[in-house]
């Protein structure tokens, strides 16, 4: 079939095959000459794309194409220059969710390569950004058959449009000493509770869950996620000690001091002049810097569970939003925990659905409500390590502060000094 | 009548398959008791179980975007190396798993021999996180994989070695939506004019007020021009988001020159030290210029050169900037500080000096 396709140059791509680090034009320019039934495909899509480099405008419009029974996941692309293109005039992508934490074996990449070669276009993405298995190129007519296949593997397809959004993991667990909970487990539990809502998508907008298993937030859950689990314990660091000694015995004190002692957020380490040292655990933050730099030397607490955050997302529309200390801790650990997070989870959800706008994302609709309305809605009690600091403004109606407060001493108890 | 075809099974609603059935034995035998690690050499983790057990992680830069030869000549190293197990990194890195230390120098040698650098680990540059761009995205301004490519291609070194005084994440974005997200660097397409208005279309094509609605600015209003029913934009309020694309695609905001590129500093995920921070402007109104983009690659470069001789072991990027300060910033880079660097957005005012702090 190759020796009559019209091969279009492609001047522009082609000097980015230079340089050390692997081209993906190389990858295209193999499945055009690849001799199989996408070649053509291929073969028009790198033309369309030099055009693309050319022009310095994108040449894909959207549409509406679904498989059997599913309201999304399939992310239609038709070409508007299909008349110069024809054999890529659609290139539809799949979006599959891969297994929690990206984990593969060659056996079932085999598998999904041998689908993608029958049915596609020969090239798949690991991963999106938000996480999906994205199998780019596909006919109308060919959506249907080569998901069949991939469903039949176990697969099933991710999220798109106002729907509940696939999901990401961090490694965590399966090979990390920093892991504070089983993160594939509640990703796992979570989404497939909530399926429905990603593949009927009928949501305001998109909504998106991300799991890290501690602070250092691998898969940048609080800025990209409306509902955010972080990995944090509520006891003491542990410490041994002996590894202190020898971490410092290899750097130095004064690198020791530079690196470690000064670089804690909250002043919570001291160095001892026998070189072992002491943590000030009510007042770290768990930022994971030290345990970062000593692995051997420090790890998590016992008494583990996650920290949840809501409403991060990027630009659109108000601007970028951080996610929103809302559960300083909750317990990870039990059957009834996780369920306690699921549960927690069709809350927020449940909210979202009621109360935003089209085209609003949690973050949004939060500020739009206000904080407190959105606390009281979901039934959450005020707390301090929700926020940077008190209010400064004073406008605000507080007639009703003696009632608050004694709902905050009915619940925690009055010390001595408030009375 | 009879040969009207079967309706297609519904799907197996499978959800997120279960990582166990596809995860290397070692991990799977101790999921949850991990001990400690280590790096033995850049590129290469060594973890370390409460039950004695170790494996090493052998860590390849990807293009993302990968063929299926490719994707089988890597599955190939992991049946010689790994006994067929790997997973991807949120960053599209590759890992290898090898359940024996012997194996890790011959596969780094098979890798990097195949055209894959293997690199990634500890205060190294790491892989960009990247969209879609010309090749698939419905809207972009930019393209996503030959931006990253020329990017990868200069910060090779770095990523091959661990020189840099904290870890540096790159991120691109191929329109201001900003899906590449937050990064120490960021990329990002940045565009300079309004949209310019397909007035036949408009009406056929665009949900009206959803479009007026999408407007952070509330600039669109319903017009009816030259008889028909369509939008208007007033460009003196409009603030060149490109919100109106999406739902309205005769509200063409791309442009050959109007598509420019911006370059930001100092966004961080992690809550490491700092809390979590977002990315902040450097230099706007760079070229849209394919395919290797120099003008953005300059920029990219004297940032890492900069921050790699000035920061301090474990400052990343925005924290380093918060030691030495804006002015020391702009200075030790030579980037303009101009009137666009100042915040005129909601909440503006909180990124303004209040105090009489001045480094000088």
């Amino acid at each position: 079939m190759s020796d009559q396709m019209k091969i279009h140059p492609t001047p522009k791509l082609d000097e980015l095959e230079k340089g050390p680090w692997p081209s993906f034009v190389t990858g295209l320019k193999r499945l055009r000459d690849s001799g199989k039934a996408y070649g053509p495909m291929m073969n028009d899509l790198l033309g369309q794309l030099e055009h693309s480099y050319e022009e310095r405008l994108g040449f894909w419009k959207g549409g509406t194409v679904s498989v059997f029974g599913y309201g999304g996941g399939i992310i239609p692309r038709f070409s508007e220059v299909a008349e110069a293109y024809p054999e890529s005039k659609e290139f539809h992508t799949l979006r599959v969710q891969p297994p929690a934490g990206m984990h593969y074996t060659t056996d079932i990449l085999r598998k999904m390569s041998d689908i993608w070669e029958e049915h596609g276009s020969g090239l798949i993405g690991f991963h999106g950004q938000s996480g999906d298995i994205m199998f780019e190129g596909c006919t109308t007519e060919e959506v249907q058959p080569a998901f069949d296949k991939l469903n039949a593997l176990g697969f099933d397809l991710g999220g798109a449009g106002p729907a509940l959004r696939t999901s990401m993991s961090c490694v965590g667990h399966a090979r990390c000493e920093m892991s504070c909970y089983d993160e594939a487990r509640a990703l796992r539990m979570i989404i497939n509770e909530y399926l429905d809502e990603m593949h009927r998508p009928a949501l305001p907008y998109k909504f998106k869950f991300k799991f890290s298993g501690c602070g250092n937030d691998c898969v940048n859950a609080i800025h990209r996620a409306d509902f955010a689990v972080i990995g944090t314990w509520r006891d003491d660091i542990k410490i041994n000690q002996d590894e202190v000694k020898a971490y410092i015995g290899e750097v130095g004190r004064k690198y020791f001091i530079d690196s470690v002692v000064t670089r804690c957020p909250s002043q919570a380490i001291s160095l001892n002049d026998d070189d072992t040292i002491e943590i000030d655990n009510k007042s770290c933050v768990r930022c994971m810097h030290c345990l970062n730099v000593m692995p051997k030397a420090l790890s998590p607490g016992d008494d583990k569970g996650a920290s949840i955050l809501l409403g991060g997302k990027r630009s659109l529309k108000i601007g970028d939003l951080m996610g929103t200390l809302i559960v300083p801790f909750m317990k990870l650990e039990s059957d009834e925990d996780f369920d306690n997070l699921v549960e927690f989870a069709g809350e927020v959800i449940d909210f979202f659905a009621d109360n935003a706008l089209e085209h609003e994302r949690t973050g949004e609709c939060i500020d739009r409500v206000g904080m407190p309305a959105f606390l009281e809605a979901l039934g959450i009690d005020p707390n301090p390590n929700m926020i940077t600091h008190p209010r400064t403004s004073s406008y605000v109606r507080t007639d009703d502060f003696d009632e608050e407060a004694a709902k905050y001493y009915a619940k925690h108890g009055k010390s001595e000094a408030a009375e | 009548m009879n040969d009207r075809p079967a309706p297609p099974k519904l799907p197996d609603e499978h959800g997120v398959p279960d990582p166990m059935q596809y995860m290397h034995p070692i991990m799977k035998n101790n999921y949850g008791k991990w001990d400690w690690h280590d790096r033995p050499r850049p590129g290469v983790l060594h973890h370390v179980a409460k039950s004695g057990d170790e494996i090493w992680t052998v860590k390849a830069g990807t293009t993302r975007m990968m063929d299926v030869f490719q994707v089988r000549e890597l599955c190939d190293l992991a049946d010689k190396y790994c006994d067929g197990f790997l997973r991807f990194t949120a960053r599209s890195s590759l890992e290898f798993l090898c359940a024996d230390e012997s194996k890790v120098e011959p596969l780094i040698n098979d890798l990097n021999a195949a055209g894959y650098p293997v690199g990634g680990t500890g205060n190294s540059v790491g892989m960009v996180s990247h969209t879609q761009g010309w090749l698939h995205c419905d809207i972009p301004g930019t393209d996503a994989s030959g931006v990253t490519k020329s990017l990868m291609d200069i910060v090779h070194h770095d990523f091959v070695n661990e020189e840099m005084p904290n870890r540096v994440k790159i991120t691109t974005s191929c329109c201001q939506i900003n899906c590449g997200g937050q990064g120490d660097i960021a990329v990002n397409v940045q565009y300079t004019k309004p949209p310019r208005i397909n007035h036949d279309l408009v009406g056929k094509v665009c949900e009206r007020p959803s479009v007026v609605a999408r407007c952070p600015v509330a600039a669109i209003r319903p017009a009816m021009v030259n008889g028909r029913p369509s939008l208007e934009v007033d460009e003196k309020k409009c603030i060149c988001c490109g919100a109106c694309y999406a739902p309205c695609p005769p509200m063409q905001i791309n442009g050959k020159e109007e598509t420019r590129i911006a370059v930001w500093v100092g966004g961080k995920h992690s809550n490491a030290r700092s809390k979590p921070t977002f990315h902040k402007l450097v230099v706007a109104n760079l070229p849209n210029n394919p395919p290797r983009w120099p003008e953005v690659e300059a920029v990219v470069r004297t940032i890492l050169k900069t921050y790699k001789e000035d920061a301090r072991d474990w400052e990343r990027m925005g924290e380093w900037i918060d030691r030495i300060g804006w002015p020391a910033f702009f200075e030790k880079t030579g980037f303009a500080f101009t009137k666009h660097h100042i915040d005129t957005w909601v909440g503006a005012r909180n990124s303004m000096n209040h105090s009489a702090h001045i480094r000088f």
